[in-house]
């Protein structure tokens, strides 16, 4: 049947169905951590501490600005806007972020919107990365940033963030983990074409102070590379720390954009409103890109947004604002989540920023043996092994290493304190009981 | 200071001017009656309004869902779709939903079209496919729909494509043929037998079928949409593309849908996990919702599928005759919510006009200044060679409530005096 076939096919007919149907870019970027994460979080979970998002509702003033924007006689909320960005949001943002970086912004050249962090993520990528420019990216990384790279036809070039042993007694900080200049410093070559930066960072929570970026920007600018910033959690610092923006370092402006969200900035990340910050220079591009990708971003959820921010515009530095009662919040969830992982034996990392820890499970290692020969990380196998016989969902640091670097750091796992006090309790009596379980005869 | 040397990648490269940015711009001033960019004034269905209200107040659909599809939605788009199809449509591996069609023709053409290939394009054509292609790194090989009866075109069922230029179009590098049925701008509906010709080029040369197909519902008394994914052997290389904005009257929800067979799907399904990974939620959810109402009652002439179509034949002939009135031959749709015009007959004199721009360009300027009526140049929508073929006409768009229906009236009424 077969020899009958190809026969009667004629050779360029026969060649082309020999070739995959699918586009070169794709490969390598198909595996993807949540797909796999998320199911297992849905099948098994009673208590759900993995994918990064609130389960508390969005501030009240949000939902309100988006009912009355559906409520009102406009109807047009419902039709295209304008496709870089909704005119109320895009000039609260000019506003709201040039005072933060002292500068004047056009919101019409400095600041484009788009669907969520994820997708300016994307156009960053898109259109400024191609083959024959490398990226660097510091490890641990939220896992998008390899396979964008990849897609775009970059090289990624990792460097790591290092722990340094704690003061004794003192539970380690994401401030233990830094990068060592010198290794930094030896990441950039003439095909550098941009580093990401995440600050603070997901996975570990860790902020950047000004010394780390003042060691990035110099490089940056030694080596004129652009800095894709992205500043998702910039309003989720604890202990008074301070988030500074790297854009508004010397020589920074010019090569950086700064990527934001509405999701983590308003616990409403199903809305999917996000937005890039910078010079027309680099935006311009951007703009191009988003034309031709996705074009419009909805509007109603826009409309909300920008009444959400001219609020905290107006209460910006006050204790009513949302950005200082959301920390303030978190922080209390963090040192609870801290305290209950430290009391069973799970050593955590306490973060400076983020909604995110990640743990040191070793002393739970004796619950899952050790397969010499597997593909598979530990950290993965414990946080599956966790989630089906514990209830308890996380994610395993490996995700968000390179291929080749799963197995440097991998017998950690991430945790999400994004929770109501309930999820958070609910987790410490599943930690509890399972710490007695390991210690009764 | 150094130069700054970070422009722009290759695959951006040329792409950042677009006839959108252009018109819609020149068109903002409210005292321009604006018939240009396909927008609708009239409302959404007060149905689908509620429904998105009503999200709002439940926690969970603020936050992050399926990333391949809400639950809720694709389920829906299945039932609806199997029903029109006549095959089973598995919610979870059948089906993409993107941010609008505009997405699911960006994810499509990422997922499947690369350098070396060559995309067969129709025009007249919805501008984004070419930049796409392109950006694809491929090769656009255009075929333009012509007129069969020579010069006095009155529906747009009298623009065909010609069989044997089109088979000429395909070869060993023809990746995929976009099609768009209804068409913007012309409005034709494909029958049955085109679809066949395009169908047996397709299995022929093994080529994929990229069917936009936002307009589905609006098609006029005497036409038939036909799905070409359901022709014998098309299910397996077709991806049909929908949209939400255009089913519902919702343009700026930006929620589409890419529907095709798993082994194709899932090459749409990576490309979106990383580039925007999901779509809004509560805009899902209450799509979701409003299409079950609209499946419920899909036996009922009152569901909105057909009852806006309706609508819009009334609507379609209002604007028809106006144009006619002012002596304009406008070709008649027969989907869709466009209709194209040949405005030579009028002939406005822009040879003054310093511009290297077509036409048609300059006409719609003219017009936008000098009667405060927009439309959108035609010669937009066509690759560089047949952009003299089409420069004569404008396209006006007519999902409009009635006022500015009216408002468009009072011009063309008047204009026909001026020009006497």
């Amino acid at each position: 049947e077969i020899f009958k076939l190809t026969s009667f096919l004629s050779l360029s007919l026969q060649a082309k169905m020999s070739r995959p149907v699918q586009a070169q870019r794709l490969e390598g970027t198909d595996k993807n951590i949540w797909v796999e994460f998320v199911k297992l979080a849905a099948t098994y979970s009673t208590v759900n501490l993995g994918q990064g998002f609130p389960d508390f509702p969005p501030p009240d003033f949000l939902k309100e600005a988006f009912v009355r924007a559906l409520s009102g006689e406009n109807h047009m909320l419902h039709q295209y806007t304008r496709a870089f960005g909704h005119p109320p949001l895009v000039k609260v943002l000019a506003q709201f972020f040039g005072k933060l970086l002292g500068r004047d912004l056009d919101p019409m050249t400095n600041v484009m919107v788009t669907v969520g962090a994820y997708q300016a993520l994307f156009c960053c990528f898109q259109a400024f990365v191609e083959e024959g420019d490398e990226v660097i990216i510091i490890e641990p990384f939220f896992d998008c940033y390899e396979p964008m790279v990849k897609m775009a036809g970059g090289t990624p070039v990792f460097v790591p963030l290092r722990p340094k042993a704690p003061k004794d007694g003192k539970l380690m900080s994401s401030a233990d983990w830094q990068l060592d200049p010198a290794e930094l410093a030896s990441k950039f070559s003439e095909r550098t074409k941009a580093i990401v930066l995440n600050s603070p960072n997901n996975p570990l929570g860790k902020v950047f102070s000004r010394g780390e970026l003042e060691l990035i920007a110099d490089l940056c600018v030694k080596h004129d590379v652009l800095c894709i910033s992205d500043e998702v959690y910039e309003w989720l610092v604890y202990d008074g720390k301070e988030h500074i923006r790297i854009a508004s370092l010397r020589g920074m402006w010019d090569r950086t954009v700064i990527i934001g969200s509405a999701g983590k900035t308003f616990s409403a990340t199903g809305w999917k409103v996000g937005w890039t910050v910078g010079p027309n220079q680099l935006l311009q591009h951007l703009r191009t890109m988003h034309q031709n990708s996705v074009y419009h971003c909805a509007t109603v959820a826009q409309e909300a947004v920008a009444q959400g921010f001219q609020r905290e515009l107006e209460l910006y530095g006050k204790p009513d604002s949302y950005f200082v009662q959301l920390p303030k919040e978190l922080q209390r969830k963090r040192d609870w989540l801290v305290q209950s992982l430290d009391a069973v034996g799970m050593k955590p990392i306490v973060p400076e920023g983020t909604y995110f820890l990640v743990a040191d499970i070793s002393k739970f290692k004796s619950d899952v043996p050790d397969v010499p020969d597997s593909d598979e990380p530990y950290d993965s196998r414990f946080a599956k092994w966790m989630v089906k016989n514990k209830g308890l969902a996380a994610i395993p640091l490996s995700a968000f290493y390179s291929g080749a670097h799963k197995n440097n750091y991998n017998h950690f796992i991430r945790f999400c304190f994004a929770k109501e006090e309930a999820t958070l309790k609910a987790a410490n009596d599943i930690l509890q009981k399972w710490k007695q379980e390991k210690t009764s005869p | 200071t150094m130069a700054f040397r970070h422009k722009n990648t290759r695959r951006i490269e040329g792409l950042d001017s677009n006839v959108w940015v252009e018109f819609t711009k020149v068109a903002a001033d409210p005292s321009i009656v604006n018939l240009g960019q396909g927008l609708p004034d009239i409302s959404p269905p007060s149905y689908v309004k509620e429904e998105l209200a009503k999200t709002a107040a439940v926690d969970r659909l603020n936050q992050y869902t399926r990333g391949f599809g809400h639950p809720s939605l694709v389920k829906a788009l299945s039932q609806v779709y199997e029903r029109v199809c006549g095959r089973k449509i598995d919610p979870l591996t059948d089906i993409l939903v993107t941010v609008g069609a505009y997405g699911s023709l960006f994810s499509t053409i990422q997922a499947l079209i690369e350098e070396g290939d060559e995309v067969i394009i129709i025009e007249p054509f919805y501008d984004c496919y070419e930049p796409m292609v392109k950006m694809a790194g491929a090769k656009p090989v255009f075929i333009p729909l012509r007129y069969k009866n020579n010069g006095n075109s009155t529906s747009s069922a009298d623009w065909v494509l010609d069989p044997a230029e089109l088979a000429n179009k395909f070869n060993s590098k023809t990746k995929a043929i976009i099609l768009n049925t209804p068409h913007n701008p012309i409005g034709k509906v494909f029958t049955r037998e085109e679809l066949q010709v395009i169908a047996d080029l397709c299995i022929k040369h093994d080529t994929l079928c990229i069917s936009d197909e936002v307009y589905e519902w609006l098609v006029y008394k005497g036409n038939k949409h036909v799905k070409i994914a359901t022709l014998p052997g098309m299910w397996e290389r077709t991806i049909t593309i929908g949209s939400a904005g255009k089913t519902y009257s919702v343009t700026g929800w930006k929620l589409g849908w890419s529907i095709g067979p798993q082994n194709l799907i899932k090459h749409l399904q990576v490309v979106h996990q990383n580039t925007l990974y999901t779509c809004p939620t509560p805009l899902q959810e209450a799509l979701a919702q409003a299409f079950w109402i609209d499946y419920k009652r899909m036996d009922d002439p009152d569901c909105y599928f057909y009852s806006l179509s309706r609508e819009l034949e009334s609507k379609r002939d209002r604007m028809a005759q106006l144009l006619q009135e002012a002596g304009l031959k406008p070709v008649i749709p027969d989907g869709g919510y466009f209709m194209i015009v040949d405005v030579s007959t009028l002939n406005v004199d822009l040879s003054d006009v310093d511009e290297k721009q077509p036409y048609d360009y300059k006409f719609v300027k003219w017009m936008i200044r000098s009667k405060k009526l927009s439309a959108i140049p035609l010669s937009a929508f066509c690759g560089p060679e047949t952009k003299r073929q089409f420069e004569k006409y404008i396209r006006f768009c007519f999902i409009k409530k009635d006022s500015t229906l009216d408002a468009a009236e009072a011009i063309l009424k008047n204009w026909n005096k001026q020009t006497a």
